[in-house]
């Protein structure tokens, strides 16, 4: 009966645009549905650091390692915002790491392709940050209060990410040939995991009809993957490099890019553990979590040693 | 020995000088200390703020959304509070 009551309260809202807070009652399935997505999301900006954190030792010049250790900086920080806004969920950090050190819980695919060259840094920064924008403009509308303003917060730092990476993308295919190569050749390698970022085909996406009900996503995977390859296309152009898909071509009719879709089994494979990283980002991820554990033992030691002194 | 993150507190940031603090997010940390450096590091690594409050979470006190209507409800019928509940004569003008 009061439950009824409640959930009324809760599609009104839904029905009005509103936006849901902590402690606004919300069925239970909103809320797991919520921990999973924002989770996930925290974890995959963790994991990201690491492909890019790969190459700021051997960045090719001081002002490109300056800008390559602030962007991986602020991939740490957007893990963080998350973290905390999924915990506003009920459930708590070292769970939320747990699940990650164990395998248990997902990131996103694209995190689990090596970065081979110094071109990889650039794509990255232009495709793999172009396409989570994409997505995460989205999300500054979406339901629930702490994962919306975690996101206006997160839109903010990201333009420079993008734009970083088209930076170096330019430099190399303005280059020396060889230089135009290596980034042709990221590009080749970068363009269909950068697709799969967006999920699966509508038709085959589990957890999609929710998400839309909800209004957690605004937009579904196929419209905003047909929205990215419309707007990178003039930018692949413009670098003179060409993307690897014999079947893209400007459709006139509907105005927008005709495009193959990427592997689906490569998809599935990749992000139940088999990709071509997967072992070394979850192995990185736990090693770095061990080698910091005296450093929290230690924290919390001398915060309770002090708590201890002031009660004396 | 459990492997802990330390409590969560809650950043509030004030922008310029004369601006109210406004909350920006949470974080966690061991002290008070630790709180205001990781708050520094984590919210205003583009001078969002000259200034930041922390404050543990678990010593906020907030109403609860289900009593919502009743708890502003003595707001509600108050209408005189405003300006515009009161009269004056147009030759006056502004006031
Ligand atoms: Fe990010
Ligand atoms: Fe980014």
């Amino acid at each position: 009966m009061e439950n009824k009551n409640f959930e009324d309260i809760f599609e009104a809202k839904m029905a009005k645009n509103e936006i849901i807070e902590p402690k606004d009652w919300m069925p239970d399935n909103y809320r797991k549905h919520l921990i999973r997505q924002i989770s996930q999301h925290a974890h995959s900006e963790i994991v990201g650091m690491l492909p890019e954190g790969n190459w700021i030792t051997r960045a090719p010049s001081l002002r490109s390692k300056l800008v390559l250790l602030a962007k991986v900086q602020d991939e740490g920080g957007h893990g963080l915002y998350l973290y905390t806004a999924a915990e506003t969920l009920g459930t708590d950090r070292d769970e939320l790491l747990n699940a990650l050190h164990t395998g248990k819980a997902k990131y996103s695919s694209i995190f689990n392709y090596p970065t081979l060259t110094w071109a990889d840094i650039g794509a990255i920064g232009w495709l793999v940050d172009g396409a989570a924008i994409m997505n995460q403009v989205m999300l500054q509308r979406t339901s629930y209060g702490p994962y919306a303003r975690a996101m206006v917060r997160i839109c903010k730092e990201e333009s420079f990410h993008q734009r970083q990476g088209y930076e170096i993308m330019c430099h190399l295919s303005f280059g020396t040939s060889e230089q135009k190569e290596m980034a042709q050749d990221a590009l080749n390698r970068w363009w269909y995991p950068t697709l799969m970022m967006f999920g699966p085909p509508d038709a085959e996406s589990p957890n999609s009809e929710n998400a839309i009900k909800w209004r957690i996503k605004r937009e579904s995977n196929d419209q905003l993957r047909q929205r990215f390859v419309n707007q990178t296309m003039e930018q692949v152009d413009y670098l003179g490099l060409t993307v690897p898909d014999k079947n893209l071509k400007y459709n006139e009719t509907k105005k927008a890019y005709d495009f193959s879709e990427p592997n689906w089994a490569e998809f599935k494979n990749v992000i139940s553990g088999n990709g071509p990283c997967n072992k070394e980002r979850l192995a990185a991820r736990n090693e770095a979590h061990k080698k910091g554990e005296w450093v929290r033992a230690a924290a919390a030691a001398y915060a309770k040693k002090n708590k201890d002194a002031v009660a004396a | 020995m459990s492997d802990s993150q330390g409590p969560i507190w809650e950043v509030f940031v004030q922008k310029k000088a004369g601006q109210p603090f406004v909350h920006c997010g949470s974080l966690h940390a061991f002290d008070k200390e630790m709180a205001l450096q990781n708050a520094r590091d984590l919210y205003t690594r583009r001078n969002e703020g000259m200034s930041l409050w922390v404050v543990l979470s678990s010593a906020i006190v907030s109403s609860s959304p289900e009593d919502m209507g009743p708890f502003f409800e003595p707001a509600n019928d108050k209408v005189y509070r405003h300006p515009t509940f009161y009269q004056i004569p147009d030759a006056i003008g502004h006031m």
